[in-house]
Order: structure tokens, then sequence, then C-alpha cells
């Protein structure tokens, strides 16, 4: 165990002007010797979130490095069918509570949000901020069906499978699961596929490897020679990540590197893949912005069919078309334009009136950029 | 919006459009309009409401007691007017336990004197269990003007002082909550802010109490109503050492947390310096802190900006959506 740090020491030296300072020099002389300026995604949500919140985005343009959001953001990419299903469910059933959280209430959708939606008598809608919350709910309130409507990569997916198990342990008949859960490897191969986005690297998300290790992102530099680091949400990581990525780029020796060691290990989390393992299993899902791709998301395996809410109450989850006229954020998720490029940002869309996903969510790239960028927005 | 959610009575850009929207065309006159924490009415006389709907009703730190004395005196105090008599709604659930009743008068008792207010009127309903939340407290206060906020004259090179360590009210009831099984030594703020009365006469010409919406919220708006941008810096912002630890587990970031006992200053640049020395020698006063200026080279007109530890900037938007209801 490393000594003991009080909480300021942990984060002010991630933030510190002067080391800031440093690697954003670092960063600018391998752009320098490369003499182009670099696209790299940051795949995660948090990152975009850290980028705009320490002002970094306008330093790093200085430093000739241009960051495009990725698809990691689950309220983003859950697609409107799962919401529909479940306003459907509340206001055709009684005795059926739904618990989600926060952020996945404001999406709206042909038939509106969540929040907007009047449950019938007997029915609701609670925001919790863990599953267990949930499933807590599901043990007090016997005479109704608690469904848990849980969004969520790698990083989430085990407490949410851990909550299921729980609750076929304790026998627990009311409580299900809607899954909408999301892996990350599959959607970045997506990405690479499609050829679409000209990135010359990624940033991989810090708490997703920390559960997958660093071995799950290696088909992106073995067969796609393409570089990567996995960086910490500190401003100080991000940028450590940026670093690896640009001397992989000038070296042409791409990697998967890790820069958050404090945290991720080559194997990730054994016990919490197991955990995946034995209680959901990859179909082929469909995302919002990216589409329909292979073995990309989770759902609870046959053996488990009785805490399945899609089996349990009929669901019917098919994605329609999307009917926001004008709404990009399907081209925001893969990083084909920045939220300025879309004609409602700003104008008819913003953080109080969303229109579209990207800006609900706290890990939005259009929230985000809403929030945290000057004179990014038409007032 | 066909019907009323709780974002409209975030303090956020909700109500904001609210009372912009659908309260001032309906009751338009020359003293509603002004939109200030007061009216300021004839004969130098401000009157100031608020009402008290906070869960818990008691938490660490505070009550609701102390909580509606202070929120209605701060109310005046920043708006320049000395609070001299408060009026006492209270609004109770039936069932509620007579000893958390009387905890909660004697509260009110105590802070009203500390404050040196008399509560001179006051009204009581009690509503059948389940149509209202153990207890809720509606006060009004009324003073006399002894200075005059000044916005039109802030210029670039004025200071921004806040009076102490931001966002402990809204962490203390976030905490209290227990949604997250956390404990933390932070307690609310929730505090008198009748120091401030004499600096209006010292080179202050505007303050705010930092309440719902936080820090970021009250900058922006004052970044509204004046000519240039704002810039904060963040390392100069206060932070206790508990809080600190708390937002980062949680993720919150503390700009946005509510304060009941603090407030933001604009002074003169040539006053800023003892402005802070008197504020550090009073009793809520000893952690305050200039903690930026107004600009003429950085961002624009209607910006409050932040430079960040990392040396990035950052635009500071008032809150949009309901970080935490009922937190006062």
């Amino acid at each position: 165990m490393a000594p003991r740090k009080s909480s300021r020491e942990l984060f002010s030296n991630w933030r510190s002007g002067s080391t800031i300072r440093n690697l954003l020099q670092a960063i600018s002389r391998e752009t320098s010797t490369l003499n182009r300026t670099l696209r790299i995604m940051e795949v995660c949500g948090t990152h975009t979130m850290t980028l705009h919140r320490s002002g970094l985005k306008p330093l790093l343009r200085e430093a000739k490095v241009v960051m495009v959001s990725g698809p990691g953001c689950p309220v983003c990419i859950t697609p409107d069918c799962f919401h529909e299903a479940i306003i459907d469910l509340v206001t055709s059933r009684k005795n059926i509570l739904v618990a989600t959280f926060g952020d996945m209430t404001r999406v709206p959708t042909a038939r509106g949000s969540l929040q907007t939606t009047v449950p019938l008598p007997g029915s609701e809608i609670r925001i919790v901020y863990s599953p267990e919350e949930a499933l807590e709910l599901a043990r007090k309130n016997p005479e109704k069906e608690v469904i848990f409507f849980g969004a969520g990569f790698e990083t989430t997916i085990p407490a949410i499978a851990f909550t299921v198990k729980r609750a076929a342990a304790e026998n627990l008949k009311n409580f299900s699961l809607l899954a909408a859960l999301w892996l990350i490897p599959p959607a970045l191969e997506a990405i690479l596929q499609s050829g679409e986005v000209a990135i010359d690297g990624f940033i991989y998300p810090g708490h997703v490897s920390v559960i997958i290790g660093t071995r799950a992102y290696r088909f992106v530099a073995e067969k796609f020679k393409t570089p990567g680091a996995i960086a910490g949400f500190e401003p100080a990581d991000v940028l450590l990540g940026i670093l690896s990525v640009a001397r992989q780029v000038r070296e042409g020796r791409p990697e998967v590197a890790n820069q958050y060691r404090r945290v991720v290990q080559a194997e990730g989390n054994p016990r919490a893949l197991a955990l995946m393992d034995e209680m959901l299993e990859p179909y082929e899902a469909d995302w919002r912005g990216l589409g329909r791709i292979k073995n990309s998301g989770l759902r609870l395996k046959p053996r488990w069919q009785e805490l399945d809410a899609v089996r349990k109450f009929n669901l019917r989850i098919q994605p329609g078309k999307p009917l926001k006229l004008g709404c990009r954020c399907g081209e925001v998720l893969k990083g084909l334009v920045e939220p300025v490029d879309c004609p409602l940002f700003g104008r008819s869309c913003d953080p109080d009136h969303p229109r579209g996903p990207c800006m609900v969510s706290y890990e939005g790239a259009c929230l985000i950029a809403y929030k945290y960028s000057s004179g990014a927005r038409n007032k | 919006m066909k019907q009323v959610s709780l974002e409209m009575g975030s303090g956020g850009r909700l109500m904001q459009d609210f009372i912009r929207d659908k309260l001032l065309p309906v009751f338009k006159n020359r003293y509603l309009q002004i939109l200030h924490d007061s009216a300021l009415l004839p004969n130098g006389l401000a009157l100031t409401t608020d009402s008290y709907t906070v869960d818990p009703i008691f938490f660490p730190g505070g009550d609701i007691g102390t909580l509606c004395v202070n929120g209605t005196v701060n109310d005046l105090v920043v708006s320049g007017a000395r609070p001299e008599y408060l009026s006492l709604a209270l609004i109770i659930e039936e069932g509620l336990e007579m000893a958390t009743l009387e905890k909660i008068l004697a509260s009110i008792k105590r802070t009203a004197s500390r404050n040196r207010v008399s509560i001179v009127t006051g009204d009581t309903k009690v509503v059948p269990r389940g149509q209202a939340d153990k207890i809720y407290i509606n006060t009004a206060g009324v003073g006399h003007l002894v200075g005059h906020p000044r916005p039109e004259k802030i210029k670039p090179g004025d200071k921004i002082l806040v009076t102490g360590p931001i966002g402990e009210h809204g962490l203390a009831i976030l905490l209290a909550r227990n949604n997250f099984r956390m404990s933390s030594r932070v307690r609310s703020d929730c505090g008198p802010l009748l120091f401030l009365l004499p600096l209006w006469k010292q080179g202050a010409l505007w303050m705010r109490d930092i309440t719902r919406g936080g820090l970021a919220t009250v900058l922006s708006e004052l970044a509204d109503k004046i000519n240039h941008p704002l810039l904060a810096e963040e390392e100069n912002i206060p932070l206790s050492r508990a809080l600190k630890g708390a937002v980062e587990i949680l993720g919150i970031d503390p700009l946005y947390l509510a304060c009941e006992g603090r407030a933001l200053l604009v002074v003169k640049e040539s006053e800023a310096r003892r402005v802070l020395n008197v504020l550090k020698k009073s009793s809520g006063g000893q952690q305050a802190a200039i903690i930026g200026e107004v600009q003429d080279k950085v961002g624009r007109k209607g910006e409050a900006l932040l430079r960040t530890s990392s040396g990035g900037l950052r635009l500071l938007e008032p809150l949009t959506s309901e970080l935490l209801p009922r937190i006062c």
C-alpha cells in the first residue's frame, strides 16, 4: 500500500499550472517535429469534461492538438426506443416503479422524456444514485414491480450485474433490469472500420479500463495501427495520455500505453469480468449515431430471464427513425462534427430545452461545450 | 412547459425565465422590475420575503429556524439595508412533534436576537398529514437603507471578494440526506452577514449573498448586469479541506453549491485591500479572499470566466438544471 496522502496532495499535483505548462510544452515539441496538427479522440465523456472544465481545449489547439469527442456517454448513445418502451409501460400499467439515473430522465424522445411523462396511478419514475438503491426499492415495495433502467459501460456494468445476482439470491420476484449496457472495444472497432473519422489516436477511458485492462484495446494498435493511451481524469492525466499518443505517432510505433497506472492493470479486474461473464451475454446492439454493432451490447443470459424486464414485460426495443430534425447528436458521437457545428446548438437546443441527448447528460459533448466554452455559443 | 417542474424553483435560469416571462408582466411596477434581493421603497425602506422548505429541517450547522432568519436578514444586508423587523409565517404538517417545533422556535429566537431584529407579526397554519413535509416557514423583513448598490459604477480593475469558504451549506444538506451514505465534517455555513453593513460606506459597489446556484451563478448574473467581463482565479477561491475531499468523491462542482452565510462583493480597486482586512477581522469573514477582478482584457461583455488552476480559461454558466431541490 502506498502511504496515505491527504486529498489535497492527491489532486493538486495533477492540476497545478506548472505541471500543465510543462506537459503542454512537451506535447508541442512532438507536434512541431511532426509539423502537423494531431486529431485525437477522447472516447470517454468524463475526459471531455476534464478538458473543458480545466480550460485545456484552447491551450491544446495552440500545441497543435485537436481533441474530438467520442461515443463515451451511455446516456447519449442509448437509443430512444429504450425510453419509449419505459414510457409506454408506465402509462399503460399500474404499480410499475422505474428506477434510473437522473440524466436518463431528461432524454427527449418522440413520446416526451421520462421526466415529462405522467405515469398511471400507482406507477412512478424514481431517480436513484446506485443500482443498490433500486434493489432497496424492490424490497420496500413488494406490491410494485420495480424495474431498474440501467445504462452504462464496463465501469458500471459489474455493479449492475451484481445487483441482479443479489435479487436472484434473495428471490426478489418484483425486481427486473432493463439493460442498456454497452461495450467500448466493439464501438472503437466500428469507428475505425467505418473510416469516416480521421483520427491519429485514442485516449482510452480510464475507469472502463480498470475493469477491462489494457489488453482489450490491443487490436487497435495491431490491426488498425492506431496509437492509444489509457488516461485518468485529472488535467495532467489527460495530457500524459495525449503526450503518449503524440510520441507513438512520431515514432510510428502504435501501442496501448497505460498512463493511469495508479488504478489500471493489464488484466483489468478479473472478478468483475467473471461476474459480467456469469450474468450477461453480448448481442448485436444499436447505438445512437453509430448504428448496429456486433457484440457491442450486453443483456442478461437466458438463465436470468425472470429478471430481464424486456422478457418479463414483453418490451419492444426497436430503434425507429430519429425524429429530431436538424439534431446532429449522431455525428457528434462519431466525432464527425463539433457541437458548435450543429444548427440547433445554442439556438433551439440548450441545457434547459435539450433537443438531443448530448445536451442532456453531464458527460454529453454538447452540454459540456455549452457550459464551459467561452464564445462557443450564439447568444 | 405544461406543468411546473422542480427546476423552475432552482434559482437557475429556468427560474429567471419564469420570473421574467410569467411574473413580471402580471405584476409590473417600478419597485418589482428592478428584481433586486429586496424592494427599495420610498423613504429609504427595504422589504424582502423568502420561504423556507429545507429538507431535512435539522442539518449540521443549522436548522430551518436559523435559516429562515439569516436568509431574510442577509437579503436586506446585500441590498444595503439594516434589518429591523421580521414577520414569521409557519405552515406545519399535522403530527409534527411539539418538541421539534419548540426547538425550531428557540433557534428562531436565538438567531433573531443575534441579528438584532424583532419578530413583530406572524401566522400559523396546520395542514393535514401529507400535504406538507413537516414544516415550511415564510419570513418577510424590513429595514432602512444605509448604503446603495451601484453596479453602474463598476469598472475594470475593481476587485471581486468572497466572505469565506463556499459551498458548505449545499454540501451539508446533500450529505445530511444520506443518499450517498457518506459522512463528512462539512457543516452548513448558515449565518448572518450583518458585518457587511459598514462596508457600504467603505468602497463596496455591489453585494449578493451566494445562495442557490452557488458562486458561479452569482458571478454569471453579475456579468450580465455590467458592461465588462469578470475573471475569477480558481486558486484564490476559498474551499474548506473537508469540502474539497467530499466534492472530489462525489464529482460535484463546488462552484455550483449553495451557501447561506457567504456573500460576493465588488469593491473599488483602491479600497479592496482595506476592505479585505476589515472582513478578516470580523467574525464572519476571517477566511475572506479577493478571488478576481473586473476585466477589460480577457473575455467578452457578459461573460464570467474562471482561470483554472491548470491555467486554462473556462466560462461560468448560471446553474441550469436542479442540483438539489429544497436546500433552503
